[in-house]
């Protein structure tokens, strides 16, 4: 780790100062569940760091005359679970409680989360996001990579977790800097980008600029889920995800947003999946022909054609469980252990 | 005075022994308060950081120090392997060969130091391919790595005019072509690390030319010579020290080159130095264990009982190049008629170590695979032809413990009523779930050990022998055979270990420690109370051999009131302590310990084929171990077993870029591994008739972490009709094996 200066300020002005100052890299620091391994492996190496933890309006949870869920960048994953007004938001608490570690939920803030750096061996190895070009990744091991958005050069997933499920939400981001008053609010699919060049994020923050709160408008009667492809009980990145979220009237989808996550160099908004279930019924069908188009431009690399399978399983899994049907899978009963609902079929090639 | 005859307390006299204690460290352990060598700080030590090679296969030709010797706080550079200015270059042959050490006064000046370092490299082209045989044998990279063939006798001997190798192919598919079940088959597994949580390292100081080391170490006693070879010195200035570890696996029997260059770092300096591996460089060169991929075929009698073997399997064991043993092939079993052949696969890897029982969970995972594969094709019941096989094995002494511990194993998992035939039962949705068994074997032959021990006059008791307690109980051990033998609570023995000034007692590898310490404390504890039991004879107005000593107090039998307490025995020894030093050497007959275990694991699974996903739904391990010691702790060890076997059968694997040859997911958030929630139901079931309880102590420590690999692959196979040939069984092999079945 290389040495830095740390600083802890108490409001977003002097936040944002802190990160503008020139010819001083900064970093902000959260939970730091990421950050501080980062800097261990000197793959980042600030001159700064700025702690935002201690900035009151960033620690709450509140609700604004809107109806919209304002979430600050130094609350935790276990406050927004705990927290009452987001129990309208079943997708995100299903993702949070399937990063199943203690110590992340407990630490691990949602900004955080959502800007997670990717998980790419190659770009954690210090070769950048990009390694040579996606060279490396075409001719190395690519079996975790992406599946969707990689004829770039790009050729990583996008690491956040959460970021499909709030997309589906219609989530909003609230980003300060960085000149002193300069303020802005994104959608939160607009945060991300994939990088076409070696200077580039895979968000879209500008040096000094501070992503402050994520705004997530009432939810109404839509129906929500995530599912994630999980290798394990631990919280190693998932395989696959998809979140889903649905305007349901009189069992006939009105309306339907679908993102994928662990697929693409940023969550992956596939609109192809939530126009197949529009005007239909949630069926195992249905679900299993929206999984299908949720991967029709698919490109797999050399060693990760799976993958394409399993995004198909957790959109079809991710319907089904925000339309409150059994997902089928590993979470039910065994074959030879009673049913509680009726037996869900596989409809996977 | 009387020769002592050793021997254990009948099972129901015992008080401690074959009972549940908890260890006696274990809330030091659990808050914190437990010094591992890790937590060891020296007062003004020093903190090395080291840089690891980012090359599989390079030379290096060059370092420049001088900007990390600018490095406020940095004290010195220290070349590992790396050359001196003018020196010829160095060829590296594994990621993460430590090249060049920086000291300095805290770690970030250390690790700033090193990312100063500037080094030319020659690449050389690297070679990690150890599944690959045709392309190991294109590049070059094979190495015979042993083999033989044996006929059974009947078959008759090649006569002077025949080539004995052609004799031999002859026969061998005269062989095949008898047999009523042939099976063909490719297994693998791949290269795991050892993945210590404590990583390999050192805190160290010179006390003049006298090398004081906390060592993170499973060798307490002989690591001190590796020292000395290294320094220059003689073992007698070397002091080891380790009171705890954590996680060695077979990975820290030696000072190794890092150490050696923390002392060297030490003496030139002047300073203490702490000097540990950090997570990446644990993984890539702490130690690893060789991988296995074989091409069987086996052939079958009518009553699917294997008559001929035959087998070619290679992997890597590093850049040294061999592979898994090929000794243990077709493991345990041992048909009449065996042919197999190893080739080792030099690949740009660091060189792999003794890895929980070297060798027999590879053997295990890729051969008993093959007996599964054959009741597949027989439409027979696994456990059938499990059982049958026994009537060929490499010890027939075992074949009917091992057919009872199938039968208790098969009755523990309730193999009857959830067996189906591989691929046929039940499915719901995409979830199919199945049945799998692994048998294994190991020796366990006591260690060397060497106990002393004091009574005070005043009835203190304490012990001292250079062991350790790799975590899994031996503190506990020692003091319950002490306590046990001198009737007196546990509480009131101490137990010392965990250092080189300590009497000798051997390295913990091997499953050796608990049956060393037994015998040395146990021999200890019946020499110093035969000794205190003359004392009291004479006080008491007794014979000696009617006393005995219990709760806290020497008593004699039938002789009503001859008693006395144990502290006013004690204060029979006079103004000095009483002292026994035993000594058991390893080898020596004995009737407190013996070797040779048999045990089994079964496995039932559940797979969802549309996911690829493995879940353990219930793992059963049925194990003898001659005397239990401490039910609590062998248990745990069995626990932890299991949990290893479902880490590398389901998860663990190292991943080498395919081109650079960099071991890609050496960091914890790559390298994957179970948590609680991925290992099912556990279930322990100790062997243990009398007729095992009388062989004595034997050792426990490998032999349940051995076919649990072979038991969840089976059961996988079980559950979708499909072999999925390698291990571990990631949800990718899972689905491309599915596709690749369904054609």
């Amino acid at each position: 780790m290389k040495n830095f200066e740390y600083a802890q300020p108490t409001t977003e002005s002097e936040a944002v100062a802190l990160l503008t100052e020139p010819n001083k890299e900064a970093v902000v620091l959260a939970g730091g569940t990421d950050l501080v391994g980062l800097m261990k492996r000197m793959v980042v190496t600030a001159d700064r760091v700025v702690n935002i933890c201690e900035i009151k309006s960033l620690q709450q949870i509140e609700r604004d005359d809107s109806g919209s869920v304002w979430i600050g960048a130094a609350v935790c994953l276990d406050e927004f679970l705990d927290d009452r007004n987001t129990d309208q938001f079943p997708s995100a608490k299903q993702v949070i409680q399937g990063i199943s570690s203690i110590q992340l939920q407990s630490q691990g803030t949602l900004m955080g989360e959502l800007l997670r750096r990717p998980n790419c061996w190659y770009f954690r190895e210090g070769h950048g996001l990009l390694a040579d070009n996606g060279r490396m990744v075409n001719e190395g091991d690519n079996r975790y990579h992406a599946v969707l958005g990689n004829r770039g050069s790009a050729r990583f997933v996008n690491a956040s977790r959460l970021a499909p499920a709030l997309i589906t939400l219609g989530a909003r981001v609230r980003v300060v800097g960085p000149a002193p008053d300069e303020e802005q609010i994104l959608d939160l699919a607009n945060l991300y980008q994939t990088p076409a060049a070696d200077s580039e994020l895979e968000n879209v923050l500008q040096p000094g600029q501070l992503a402050t709160h994520v705004i997530i408008p009432a939810h109404g009667n839509r129906l929500s889920a995530a599912y994630e492809v999980r290798q394990g009980e631990g919280p190693d990145q998932p395989l696959a995800a998809a979140a889903v979220s649905m305007d349901v009237v009189s069992g006939i989808v009105q309306s339907a947003s679908v993102v994928l996550g662990q697929v693409a160099p940023t969550p992956w908004i596939t609109n192809g999946a939530a126009r197949s279930l529009c005007g239909k019924a949630v069926t195992e069908e249905s679900a299993a022909m929206a999984g299908v188009a949720a991967v029709v431009d698919a490109m797999p690399l050399s060693q990760n054609e799976y993958k394409i399978q399993l995004t198909q399983v957790a959109v079809k899994r991710a319907v089904l469980k925000a339309a409150g049907h059994d997902t089928g899978g590993l979470d039910g009963p065994l074959p030879d252990e009673p049913s509680a609902a009726p037996s869900v079929e596989s409809h996977i090639a | 005075m009387a020769e002592v005859t050793y021997s254990w307390p009948e099972n129901h006299k015992a008080r401690l022994i074959g009972k549940r204690v908890s260890r006696l460290d274990g809330m030091e352990k659990s808050t914190g308060a437990a010094k591992y060598t890790y937590d060891v700080n020296l007062p003004k030590q020093l903190v090395v950081r080291a840089l690891g090679c980012p090359h599989a296969h390079c030379r290096v030709i060059s370092v420049d120090t001088s900007a990390a010797e600018r490095v406020p706080g940095v004290v010195l550079v220290h070349l590992i392997k790396a050359p001196k200015p003018g020196d010829d270059p160095v060829e590296i042959r594994a990621d993460g060969t430590l090249l060049v050490a920086v000291a300095g006064e805290t770690e970030a000046i250390a690790a700033e130091g090193v990312s100063k370092l500037k080094v030319k490299y020659e690449l050389l082209e690297s070679f990690v391919a150890d599944h690959d045989l045709q392309a190991a044998e294109a590049k070059k990279r094979t190495k015979k790595a042993g083999g033989g063939i044996e006929l059974d006798e009947a078959l008759g001997e090649p006569g002077d005019d025949d080539d004995e190798e052609e004799w031999e192919e002859q026969k061998v598919q005269e062989l095949f072509a008898q047999s009523k079940y042939v099976v063909e088959g490719n297994y693998g597994i791949d290269t795991i690390t050892h993945c210590c949580l404590e990583p390999h390292g050192s805190t160290l100081h010179w006390e003049g030319d006298r090398l004081k080391v906390n060592l993170s170490t499973q060798n307490v006693s002989r690591t001190d010579d590796g020292y000395a070879d290294a320094l220059k010195i003689s073992a007698d200035e070397v002091d080891v020290h380790c009171e705890y570890i954590g996680g060695g696996f077979g990975s820290k029997f030696k000072p190794d080159y890092w150490g050696i260059a923390a002392a060297e770092i030490a003496k030139k300096a002047g300073r203490p130095v702490k000097f540990l591996l950090t997570r990446d460089q644990e993984l890539k060169i702490g130690g690893n264990r060789p991988s296995g991929f074989i091409d069987v075929k086996l052939g079958a009698d009518e009553n699917g009982v294997v008559q001929v073997w035959d087998s070619h399997h290679w992997g890597t064991s590093g850049f040294n190049g061999s592979t898994v043993s090929v000794g243990n092939f077709p493991y345990v079993f041992r048909p009449k008629n065996w042919r197999r052949r190893a080739t080792g696969i030099i690949t740009d890897n660091e060189p792999s170590v003794a890895w929980r029982a070297p060798n027999h969970p590879q053997a295990c995972a890729i051969t008993q695979t093959a007996y599964d594969d054959l009741a597949a094709k027989m439409h027979a019941d696994s456990l059938d032809i499990f059982l049958r096989n026994l009537e060929n094995i490499d010890s027939p002494e075992k074949s009917l413990v091992y057919a009872e511990q199938l039968r208790i194993g098969a009755d523990l998992i309730d193999w009857r009523k959830h067996w189906h035939l591989h691929g046929k039962g039940k499915r719901r949705g995409s979830v199919v779930e199945g049945l799998g068994i692994g048998i294994h074997k190991w020796g366990g032959t006591a260690n060397s050990s060497n106990c002393l021990l004091k009574i005070h006059p005043d009835g203190g008791v304490e012990s001292y022998c250079g062991t350790q307690d790799l975590g899994t109980g031996t503190r506990t051990i020692c003091a319950m055979v002490l306590a046990e033998t001198l009737g007196l609570p546990i509480e009131a023995v101490k137990v010392n270990i965990g250092s080189s000034t300590y009497p000798f007692s051997g390295a913990s590898g091997g499953s050796t420690t608990v049956g060393a310490v037994s015998e040395s404390h146990r021999r200890a504890a019946q020499e110093v109370l035969a000794q205190l039991f003359e004392l009291v004879a004479k006080k008491l107005e007794v014979p000696a051999d009617k006393l005995e000593a219990s709760n806290g107090s020497i008593s004699a039998v039938d002789y009503s009131g001859k008693a006395m307490s144990w502290k006013q025995a004690c204060s029979l020894i006079g103004i000095q302590p009483l002292e026994v030093t035993s000594i058991y050497k390893r080898g020596d007959d004995s009737p407190l310990s013996s070797s040779n275990v048999a045990g089994c694991q079964m496995a039932r699974v559940a797979v969802d084929t549309d996911t690829g996903v493995v879940k353990i739904i219930k793992m059963v391990a049925v194990q003898d171990m001659g005397l239990v010691m401490n039910r609590k702790t062998a248990e745990s060890q069995v626990y932890g077993a299991m949990i290893m076997s479902i880490a590398a059968a389901l998860f663990e694997q190292r991943i080498n870029d395919p081109k650079t040859g960099a071991f890609i997911n050496s960091e914890l958030d790559s390298y994957r591994l179970p948590r609680l929630g991925d290992t099912g139901e556990l279930v322990v079931h100790f062997h243990e008739p009398e007729s095992e309880r009388a062989r004595g102590v034997i050792g426990l420590g490998e032999p349940p972490a051995i076919s649990g690999g072979a038991a969840i692959a089976n059961a996988v196979c079980n559950a979708t009709g499909v072999r999925v040939p390698t291990l571990p069984l990631t949800p990718k092999r899972v689905l491309d094996a599915l596709r690749t079945a369904k054609g």
